[in-house]
């Protein structure tokens, strides 16, 4: 399995290297005659097109260095390849769209399809998607590509509250409608759903993403509940986008050929999203924030959260918008980023005090983009990390360097 | 101009982030001595790797169902309950119990000594046994660990004082338990009616640290080893769920662990001579030496734990109805002083003190010694608000 990914993607390399001297490949350019959601971000990519070959190709990479420092200890400085990811689309038919993501983490220890699904446009309100669906919770889920964002780590409470990038074989339907200036879309999957690893992992607190490596779940349910997402978004075109999202089902495995082994728990996450441009001076202010609820067994540790929270706040500033180095329209772009994270909201039993284990970050930063398929950015990084008992943070600063570009 | 503006800002914000992270000004390690974690000074660099081993058994490996958690356990991890090595929160807390004389535990079948209050899902907890007495205790520090092994028998012994022969009210007894056969017994171990000195433990039960270790993993978290191989849930041998190379780490680890350093020594002496003139000192022995111990770093040196390792009668508040070893309800092995001002830091910002946390103070601790610290809290509470002042002062910076 691995060695065939790998060969696609040589053959993608090498046809994209081929594609700069010949007319064969040409660039599909992203559709913007229609307002984009954030539901829309697997169409909103860049590809390339060979002839009239109805498959188009694409995907970016991700590449950065760190160095960072935690109360006076440093591991130095390091280089990584967190992820390449590699698109495959095809219009198979009028109207019967395939699109997929495949993923190359840490330059190739896990291999990973992200998304591989199916459309089927039936009418602008309703159409049928099913395959490998990426869950509409928040929006950083959906929308992640690397090159789109300014900062060099992803959101700490899409990725570690919220299970980005979290997707799962399923069906579902969505659509959109639109009017003037205002758009209104929704989206619903069921999908297999999420395991007991939630609550019993390495992390040793409750992890949504514990359940991700368990690639069971694109063949069969843990327990036989769907998990089901829902996410419905509007836009204004001169205002922004508000997405509200829930994804919920039974985790644990309650029923073992046919005993019942334990009732049933649940785990429900809720986000809201938003994004936004200031007019004239073109802030871009993004946001997400997010609750999750797990029915944690009362006989299980308090280490383990029943309830968590958190969110990031993203704002972009252009400064400088120009040819610069040769490249037209480049941008130069400082941002900011504030992150909040708590783990486990709640009170211990035992003294009525309350339980901390949460993360506050702040990561200004500056990008370089010389076109907007390509970012290269450099963060600097400050959080707070208290532990469960409320001890005293551990501190961490550090900078981030590096690039993601679509190709 | 505008874009020169712009070019400078910048310049500047990016010469700000570099030096941002530069190591220099990054954020700092904390002073050695408001650390209670660290390896003692002058390990070979085999030892600190050994050091390090032991570090992340005992820091970073959380156990799941997967790699033996319970099915019914206490917590997850070791350092779940002893945060940056330090004392342990009211959260973290265990329970003994259906032990309360010499005859032993009456409560063995029903699963005692230790409730496993918590289980995996799908497990029921255990619940304490109508009836049975039981004892709340919180975990201690485990910081100069090592130093407390390498006492000799000898001079333990030597500060006993079973039947007050110099009439001052204090005692002091060591606990003589029986030793599991793993046990590896240090040089020149003293010996009565097959038992030996147990220093460990809140009552001094545990006669060493790989006692202590293998025990805390069974009865804590439900992982048996080939040292302790009875399930705590199905009361039968099971396989080991964790390697003796794991658990010789985190002994290593326990053992090698520096003691705490006294911070201000020269702004706490009279807050010191207090301490000594209430009698304090006759139990919190302020200086102990090692004897001949096999790590080099350890042996023959002078330490100041403030402890004697000895068991002293606290009196009926104090009494928890739980005996160990030869210890009765209301003996309690001197806990060390040192580290003490820097409990807050592991414990959420309070203060947790005694043996089940009961003191929320430095004060609170003191007014509730009883039997044989009676009279030194009686002398206490006689001190002015100064001398009382400088005496907590002294005790914090230990």
């Amino acid at each position: 399995m691995k060695t065939t990914l790998l060969l696609i993607l040589i053959l993608s390399f090498t046809k994209n290297f081929t594609q700069s001297d010949s007319a064969l490949f040409k660039r599909v350019p992203a559709d913007t005659s229609k307002m984009k959601l954030n539901m829309d971000a697997v169409y909103n990519r860049p590809f390339l097109q060979a002839g009239k070959l109805p498959v188009s190709l694409g995907g970016y990479l991700e590449a950065n260095s760190s160095y960072f420092i935690t109360d006076g200890v440093t591991d130095g400085l390091s280089f990584q390849v967190p992820r390449m990811t590699l698109f495959v689309a095809s219009s198979i038919k009028k109207r019967i769209k395939f699109l997929s993501e495949i993923e190359f983490e840490e330059g190739g220890k896990e291999i990973s399809i992200e998304f591989a699904s199916m459309d089927i446009e039936l009418h602008p309100l309703l159409n049928l998607r099913g395959g490998i669906v990426m869950n509409p919770i928040g929006a950083f889920n959906q929308n992640h590509d690397g090159p789109k964002w300014e900062f060099v780590s992803r959101p700490l409470s899409a990725t570690t509250i919220l299970p980005a990038t979290w997707s799962t074989a399923g069906f579902g339907l969505f659509g959109k409608y639109a009017h003037n200036n205002f758009v209104w879309a929704y989206e619903f999957y069921a999908s297999n759903g999420f395991d007991d690893k939630i609550i019993s992992n390495a992390q040793n607190r409750t992890h949504l993403a514990a359940s991700k490596p368990n690639r069971d779940r694109f063949e069969e349910s843990f327990n036989g509940v769907p998990l089901i997402t829902a996410k419905t978004a509007f836009r204004h075109r001169k205002v922004g986008e508000i997405g509200l999202s829930w994804m919920g089902g039974i985790y644990n495995k309650f029923e073992d050929d046919g005993l019942v082994l334990d009732k049933r728990r649940r785990v429900d996450a809720f986000a809201i999203d938003f994004n936004s441009v200031i007019p004239r001076i073109k802030t871009y202010i993004t946001g997400e924030w997010c609750w999750v609820l797990v029915d944690v067994p009362g006989t299980y540790s308090q280490q383990y959260g029943s309830q968590q929270q958190g969110g990031f706040l993203d704002i972009v500033q252009p400064l400088i918008k120009r040819k610069l180095f040769g490249w037209e329209n480049s941008t130069v772009n400082v941002a900011a980023r504030l992150e909040y994270t708590d783990y486990n909201v709640g009170t211990f039993k035992e003294t009525n005090g309350t339980i901390s284990d949460h993360i506050f970050a702040v990561v200004p930063g500056l990008s370089f983009r010389p076109s907007q398929q390509t970012v290269i950015r450099v963060n600097y990084r400050y959080h707070w990390q208290t532990d469960l008992l409320g001890n005293p943070a551990a501190r961490t600063s550090g900078i981030q360097f590096g690039f993601s570009t679509y190709f | 101009m505008k874009m020169i503006k712009r070019k400078y800002i910048v310049c500047i914000v990016m010469a700000c982030l570099s030096l941002l992270a530069c190591k220099k000004t990054g954020p700092k390690a904390a002073a050695e001595e408001e650390l209670l974690d660290g390896p003692v000074e002058g390990l070979s660099g085999q030892e600190k790797e050994q050091f390090l081993k032991g570090d992340r058994a005992f820091n970073n490996d959380i156990f799941t169902k997967e790699n033996g958690l319970g099915p019914i356990f206490v917590a997850n991890s070791c350092g779940s309950c002893h945060a940056g090595d330090g004392k342990g929160h009211p959260f973290t807390s265990l329970i003994r119990f259906g032990q309360y004389d010499s005859t032993g535990n009456q409560y063995l079948d029903f699963g005692g000594p230790q409730l496993q209050n918590r289980a995996i899902p799908g497990y029921n907890p255990e619940v304490l046994p109508l009836g049975a007495r039981s004892s709340k205790l919180l975990p201690p520090a485990n910081t100069g660990l090592g130093y407390l092994d390498a006492v000799s028998d000898a001079d333990i012994l030597a500060m006993a004082d079973p039947y007050d022969a110099d009439g001052d009210g204090i005692s002091g007894v060591a606990n003589w338990v029986h030793t599991p056969s793993y046990c590896d017994y240090r040089a020149q171990s003293i010996e009565r009616n097959g038992k030996h000195i147990g220093r460990f433990g809140r009552k001094g039960a545990a006669y060493d640290l790989l006692q202590q270790t293998a025990n805390a993993y069974n009865q804590d978290m439900g992982i048996n080893s080939s040292f302790e191989p009875i399930d705590t849930y199905s009361h039968s041998e099971v396989d080991p769920e964790i390697s003796n190379a794991a658990i010789h780490s985190v002994v290593f680890y326990l053992r090698t662990l520096k003691a705490p350093i006294q911070r201000q020594p020269a702004k706490v002496e009279s807050g010191r001579q207090v301490f000594t003139s209430l009698g304090c000192e006759t139990c919190h022995k302020a200086q102990l030496k090692t004897g001949d111990y096999k790590i080099a770093v350890l042996a023959n040196k002078t330490f100041y734990p403030y402890t004697d390792l000895l068991l002293h009668d606290m009196g009926p508040g104090l009494d928890d109805g739980y005996t160990e070893g030869s210890a009765t309800t209301a003996e309690w092995r001197t806990p060390a002083l040192w580290g003490l001002g820097l409990s807050k830091n592991s414990q959420g910002g309070n203060y947790y003190l005694m043996h089940d946390g009961r003191a929320t103070s430095i004060e609170s601790a003191i007014l509730m010694h009883g039997g044989e610290g009676e009279k030194s809290k009686l002398n206490y509470q006689s001190l002015s608000v100064t001398d009382k002042n400088n005496l907590i002062q002294f005790l914090e910076s230990l």
